[in-house]
């Protein structure tokens, strides 16, 4: 049970194997990774703030497997997690993020000078461009672990600093448990609101608990710049607008992160980062950037097509519903993104996206009008 | 085992040394092992002060919420019981859920039996309030399962389709389902199927895991209305007792299908007897031959039920303290219960009205499922007495009105008897 150790107290009574879980039915990262042997020489550690290995594996326990896409499985309750249980989850990354090794390097580039083009995806087809990310106070525990008092304390920061931009930036803050029902409509009608989560993976996690306590949305004067407060993360930050100008969408989140960080490194607060691992956060798969940079794009041609999904990978690059996680497309629109977090460069993966839709879009034109899209074929990047 | 160093430090519990000693494979040296693992009444870690961590109860309206004052939140946040369990994992369900539509709900759980000792000081109001009354320090619940005692219980099938008394039982010594740990819910599995499994006669039966059971077998549960699911209720699930599901989870019924086990559901252990049409009297015979059968049996490999004289038996749920008894029929009243005395009638008569689906559904038809309102300070014969007579006069009025004759409002009767 997440905060407090008692179960790993108790636990202690009984043999490795007696506790071990029953992954004989389970197809999730953890699943694959954690032996008996493995289980055996984790379970007696814990970070200083108490989170044991079966915190760490509680939600890939309790959810087998799921339809579409290969789950972690595990979380992490603070910064150390990744430290003290890197047996566990040192494998789990290399498997999730392409082969990266537990001595490889991340490079973090925040410089949108750095992207090439971005600002002409045709609007016809792109309806909306957004790139998102996550970001972890360092010294507090993360959303499955914290304590009501830590969690409120990293709304306070969070709102304190946030308050303090300007120009572009300049904002309001809008608590869940605060927010009148005319504020709530809004928020709804700009399909800015996040709910309680109702996904069993975010539930066993711990995640949800004291809901709606010290959780909030944030956003700037123009609906452009938005930052979530401690909802799976203690804040992601979203950049969005309609149409396909993915080079200003991209500079206004690193320039809204950048100042921010400083906002925070003013009041003696950092972000969790390491040169290995760069921006930690509570999934395992949203390290490195956390970035998720996508357009909602029509594609009623080329997405029936029969290698629209190798096309997909070869451009690294994947598909959701315009819902977001765990929804289908809804009448030939989908979310395109990069399928990438850790090892590419923020700006990297914001340039697959770039470079890969204006590619989709290409194709889906030759679609549209008969023509064949054989010589468009991507190399795999 | 947790179970015997448990017992050691709880000073407030009654357990023979023959049970100490007959428990498990225990040898004396493991025991001492085991010492350094689990701490009395530890001390929990806390980096904030008990303000900055009082939940916002300011919405809730469950009984928990209106008892837990910040005063009393900072008294208890740094107590925890022998096994770890801490204050916050007893109210989370209560915080994470502010109020339920048709009834006020407890709002908290215990992790383990020593859970109602640490935690007294809100236990006791919880307890108070939702058994009306009740005064945990100073009553004592009366324990009766003399079956032949019971008066009458043969009910007119024209109106009662079927008669069902079902209770719980938690193996002293085990973590409860929202703290235990897997090793310990195996435990509860092996000590209780290996006691059904001496079960004889026509209480004898079969276990089937929910983990190992094949598809037949799931869809013979399924039409037999026996097979239960993971838990949606947000009111389980986020107390943690959805842990690990389905592991050590499982269903035990006899042949006949008249007595039903539920292993690691919400409590260690759900017992459940039932039959098609009025005889309550049979249902609740054999609902006592088997739990006292099913008791005897533990005690032989020296294992006991969760039981003191002033909670009676120890379950998850406050809501479930004394007998943890819903004895209850499903009952054609059609005219009855469109009369608008009916509410007061069942409040007179200390019975609940639910739809035939259980808790929290609503009733299909006029099909009622009417049971006894009280679990704690009434032994279990005088619950299903209180059923009988009152499930009698509620025939007795739809029957007057399917005549055309008029009904009165029973005098209500007396709580704590």
């Amino acid at each position: 049970m997440p905060f407090s150790n008692s179960h790993n107290k108790v636990k202690m009574n009984y043999t490795a194997e007696q506790e071990y879980p029953d992954l004989s039915q389970h197809n999730n990262h953890m699943a694959k990774v954690l032996t008996p042997e493995m289980y055996a020489n984790l379970r007696d550690k814990e970070t200083s703030s108490g989170f044991g290995v079966d915190d760490v594996i509680q939600t890939g326990v309790d959810n087998p497997g799921h339809p579409f896409i290969m789950t972690v499985g595990c979380v992490a309750g603070d910064e150390e997690t990744y430290e003290v249980f890197k047996d566990l989850l040192d494998p789990i990354i290399e498997d999730r993020h392409g082969g990266y090794k537990p001595t490889d390097k991340h490079k973090t580039d925040l410089n949108p000078e750095n992207l090439q083009g971005g600002d002409d995806l045709d609007p016809n087809y792109v309806l909306s461009s957004r790139v998102r990310t996550g970001r972890s106070i360092r010294g507090f525990c993360l959303p499955p672990h914290c304590s009501r008092g830590e969690r409120r304390a990293i709304e306070n920061l969070a709102v304190e600093g946030l308050s303090s931009l300007e120009g572009e930036f300049k904002g309001k803050y809008y608590a869940l448990k605060n927010m009148t029902e005319e504020e709530q409509q809004q928020l709804i009608d700009d399909h800015f609101l996040f709910d309680k989560p109702v996904s069993p993976l975010l539930l066993a996690s711990g995640m949800a608990r004291d809901w709606p306590d010290a959780r909030g949305i944030w956003h700037n004067d123009n609906k452009t710049f938005l930052v979530w407060v401690n909802e799976e993360d203690h804040l992601r930050v979203i950049s969005m607008q309609k149409g396909g100008n993915m080079r200003e969408v991209f500079t206004r989140f690193c320039t809204g992160l950048t100042k921010i960080e400083s906002l925070f490194k003013e009041k003696g607060h950092e972000f969790m980062w390491n040169e290995h691992l760069g921006y930690v956060l509570t999934c395992p798969s949203n390290l490195g950037t956390g970035l998720r940079g996508g357009v909602h794009v029509k594609l009623p041609n080329l997405s029936k097509h029969q290698s629209f999904g190798e096309i997909l990978k070869k451009l690294r690059l994947q598909k959701r519903g315009t819902g977001g996680v765990d929804t289908a497309a809804v009448g030939g629109t989908f979310d395109i993104s990069n399928a990438d977090r850790l090892g590419f460069s923020e700006v990297e993966l914001v340039q697959m996206v770039v470079d890969g839709v204006k590619l989709l879009v290409e194709m889906e034109k030759r679609l549209e009008a008969g023509q064949s899209i054989d010589d468009l074929m991507p190399e795999q990047k | 085992m947790a179970s015997n160093f448990a017992r050691i430090l709880s000073s407030k519990r009654n357990v023979g040394i023959l049970s100490l000693v007959g428990a498990g494979s225990l040898s004396v040296g493991f025991f001492l092992t085991r010492e350094q693992y689990v701490s009395a009444g530890a001390q929990v870690r806390r980096l904030y002060p008990a303000s900055a961590d009082y939940p916002d109860l300011r919405k809730h309206n469950n009984c928990m919420a209106s008892h837990l004052t910040p005063a009393l939140y900072a008294k208890l946040c740094d107590k925890a019981t022998p096994n770890g369990f801490t204050l916050d994992q007893a109210i989370q369900t209560g915080v994470d859920n502010p109020g339920h539509p048709f009834i006020k709900t407890v709002g908290m759980v215990a992790g383990d039996e020593e859970s109602y000792e640490v935690f007294a000081d809100l236990f006791d109001p919880v307890i108070k309030e939702r058994h009306n009354g009740y005064n945990a320090r100073i009553m004592k619940h009366p324990t009766d399962l003399e079956s032949s005692k019971i008066r009458g219980g043969q009910f007119d099938d024209n109106y009662v389709l079927s008669s069902r008394v079902r209770t719980g039982r938690s193996i002293r010594g085990l973590s409860l389902p929202p703290a235990c740990t897997r090793a310990e819910r195996r435990e509860v599995e092996r000590v209780v199927i290996s006691a059904l499994a001496g079960l004889k006669g026509n209480l004898a039966g079969k276990y089937y895991s929910l983990t190992e059971m094949t598809e037949k077998e799931q869809q013979q549960l399924i039409d037999d209305h026996f097979l239960f699911d993971k838990p949606v209720s947000p009111l389980l699930t986020c107390a943690g007792m959805a842990r690990d599901w389905p592991d050590a989870r499982g269903i035990w019924h006899n042949n006949e299908k008249t007595f039903l086990v539920w292993v690691n559901e919400e409590d260690h252990t759900r017992v459940i007897s039932m039959e098609k049409g009025g005889n309550m009297k049979r249902v609740f015979e054999r609902f006592c031959r088997g739990l006292q059968e099913v008791e005897h049996l533990i005690q032989e490999k020296g294992w006991e039920f969760m039981w003191n004289e002033h909670l009676g038996y120890i379950l998850t749920c406050p809501s479930n303290l004394g007998t943890g008894l819903r004895a209850g029929v499903h009952i054609k009243l059609p005219r009855l219960s469109k009369d608008p005395r009916f509410p007061k009638i069942l409040d007179n008569l200390r019975l609940q009205k639910r739809g035939t689906g259980g808790v929290d559904t609503a009733a299909v038809g006029s099909t009622f499922d009417i049971s006894n309102l009280d679990r704690l300070g009434q032994s279990e014969v005088q619950l299903v007495q209180t059923v009988i007579d009152g499930v009698n006069y509620l025939i007795e009025c739809e029957k007057r009105l399917e005549k055309g004759q008029d009904i009165k409002i029973p005098a209500p009767i007396s709580q704590f008897k």
